[in-house]
């Protein structure tokens, strides 16, 4: 038996693909499925990383993304939208042309297009204010909650079982790991410690909180509904404070986001409002035109970053494995982490291209930093 | 047909299938439904929701938590809030 601790998208989809292969499984959840960060994310899923690691992994984890509808038996509103990244100074585009060549090389079609092409994807763009744009159109996104929801059904139909409202509150060792939650003790052979913005606090449970994930509060503005087919890929000037906007795949709102973060608690979801300021202000400069619509809603979540930004994947301690400290990025890599890990635990190897030394969580003991993930949605 | 959210025309038949499929937390309708997500912020069909709920449950509609009302309460134009700035 396998107990998988915090229902995000980490741990519901590597519950699902431990089912698959056989395993019996079992998750805690102390709120509601995706009540963490997943149901707070801005839908993106790019393989513009500027890393072999993150481009290798993400080129997988877009080619599941196609296929999960269908094995999943649920659609989970997956397009391939592209990802627009504008660049506004002339080293900025050499930057770009680099970052394009790696991608390349590793089969991701990302190309250097100019503001003219580029307001050919997005019609109200203000070209006027970049030089040059890197274009994936292979890059896109879904629906955070229809993808959860899908991972979580599947799961069931192969007898996994999700315990909501179950806080984990203690963990030991016997001879097999006693996981201790609001809801009565669990003996299982194997932990995953998916929880992301609060998983220090499990890892110190066994004594070993050796990744030092800090959570900070990043927020979404969302605007009422436009016509489909004008802002689809998220489009990001990274010079303008990380700042992009992208319409919503169902309901074609447009979410804005900028890098304007703060350090708190995983459980202080109170949006700000000079975030609400921050925010607009730029998507205004992308888009003009949105001066003219109007917002609907507000919300915050967790960006669980590491030094590094780039998650720690891999075995702290004998049967206990964390896929933790996304930094802004877990969504998007879902299925391939999900896979990769499960298949670790399970047969020992994989053939998911994720990279364990890359990603291994003992690294910041080491004081050995990987070069920083690009962090935007 | 009847719409309960007309914010994001989703209709009593559509949140009863889902609850008869087995969802029947507030929280997981909303989003798989956007139930209360547009414009209105679900001042329309979040109660209409719930009574559908605590009737489809055999639960009492005071027991079932409210989602947050989030900021903005009502749309407001971008250009109120970044106003002036260019
Ligand atoms: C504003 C914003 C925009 C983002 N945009 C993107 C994007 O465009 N693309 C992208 O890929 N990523 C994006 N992200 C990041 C993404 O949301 C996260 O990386 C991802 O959701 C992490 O999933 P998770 O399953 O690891 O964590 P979570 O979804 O946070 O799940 C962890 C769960 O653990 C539970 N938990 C915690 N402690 C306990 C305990 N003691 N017992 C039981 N359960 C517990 C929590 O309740 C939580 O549900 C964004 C994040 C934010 C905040
Ligand atoms: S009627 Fe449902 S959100 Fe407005």
């Amino acid at each position: 038996m396998i107990g998988i601790i915090g229902g995000g998208i980490i741990g519901v989809a590597t519950a699902y693909e431990l089912a698959k292969l056989g395993e019996d499984v079992i998750v805690f959840e102390k709120r509601y499925l995706g009540s963490g960060s997943t149901f707070r994310c801005a839908s993106g899923i790019r393989a513009q990383f500027t890393d072999e690691a993150n481009i290798k992994l993400m080129k997988y984890s877009i080619e599941r993304w196609g296929q999960l509808s269908e094995e999943l038996n649920h659609d989970i509103m997956f397009q391939q939208t592209g990802y627009l990244f504008l660049a506004t100074s002339e080293e900025e585009v050499e930057a770009f042309k680099r970052n394009i060549k790696l991608q390349n090389k590793f089969g991701v079609p990302t190309k250097l297009i100019t503001p003219e092409e580029a307001k050919e994807i997005v019609p109200p763009l203000n070209k006027d204010a970049f030089l040059a744009a890197a274009w994936n159109p292979e890059d896109g996104k879904a629906s955070p909650f229809h993808t959860l929801y899908a991972y979580k059904k599947a799961a069931e139909k192969l007898g996994a079982r999700f315990h909501e409202y179950t806080k984990v509150t203690m963990i030991e060792k016997e001879d097999k790991w006693k996981i201790k939650t609001t809801r009565g003790e669990f003996k299982v052979d194997v932990v995953v410690n998916a929880t992301n913005a609060w998983a220090r606090e499990i890892n110190s449970m066994i004594g070993k909180d050796i990744i030092p994930i800090k959570p900070y509060k990043h927020q979404l503005v969302k605007t009422e509904p436009l016509e489909r087919g004008q802002i689809e890929p998220l489009v990001c000037p990274p010079a303008w404070n990380d700042s992009y906007v992208i319409q919503d795949g169902e309901d074609g709102g447009v979410i804005c986001g900028t890098a304007l973060e703060y350090e708190t608690s995983p459980d202080d979801v109170t949006p700000t409002y000079d975030f609400a300021k921050e925010v607009l202000k730029w998507a205004v400069k992308i888009i003009p035109a949105l001066k003219h619509v109007h917002i609907v809603r507000q919300w915050a979540g967790h960006y669980a970053r590491t030094p590094d930004n780039n998650p720690a994947i891999g075995e702290i301690e004998d049967n206990f494995y964390v896929a933790i400290g996304f930094s802004g990025h877990g969504f998007m890599m879902a299925p391939a982490v999900a896979q990769a890990l499960a298949e670790r635990i399970v047969k020992g190897r994989t053939k998911v291209p994720l990279d364990w030394e890359w990603f291994d969580p003992f690294r910041f003991e080491r004081g050995e930093l990987r070069s920083s993930a690009f962090q935007i949605g | 047909m009847r719409i309960v959210c007309r914010c994001n025309d989703v209709t009593v038949e559509d949140i009863e299938k889902l609850i008869d499929e087995g969802v029947t937390d507030l929280e997981e309708l909303r989003r798989l439904l956007r139930i209360g997500m547009g414009p209105c912020q679900g001042r329309t069909c979040i109660p209409i929701v719930i009574s559908i709920l605590a009737r489809k449950t055999g639960k009492r509609p005071e027991d079932i938590a409210l989602p947050n009302a989030r900021f903005p309460v009502r749309p407001v134009k971008i250009e109120a809030l970044v106003g002036g700035e260019k």
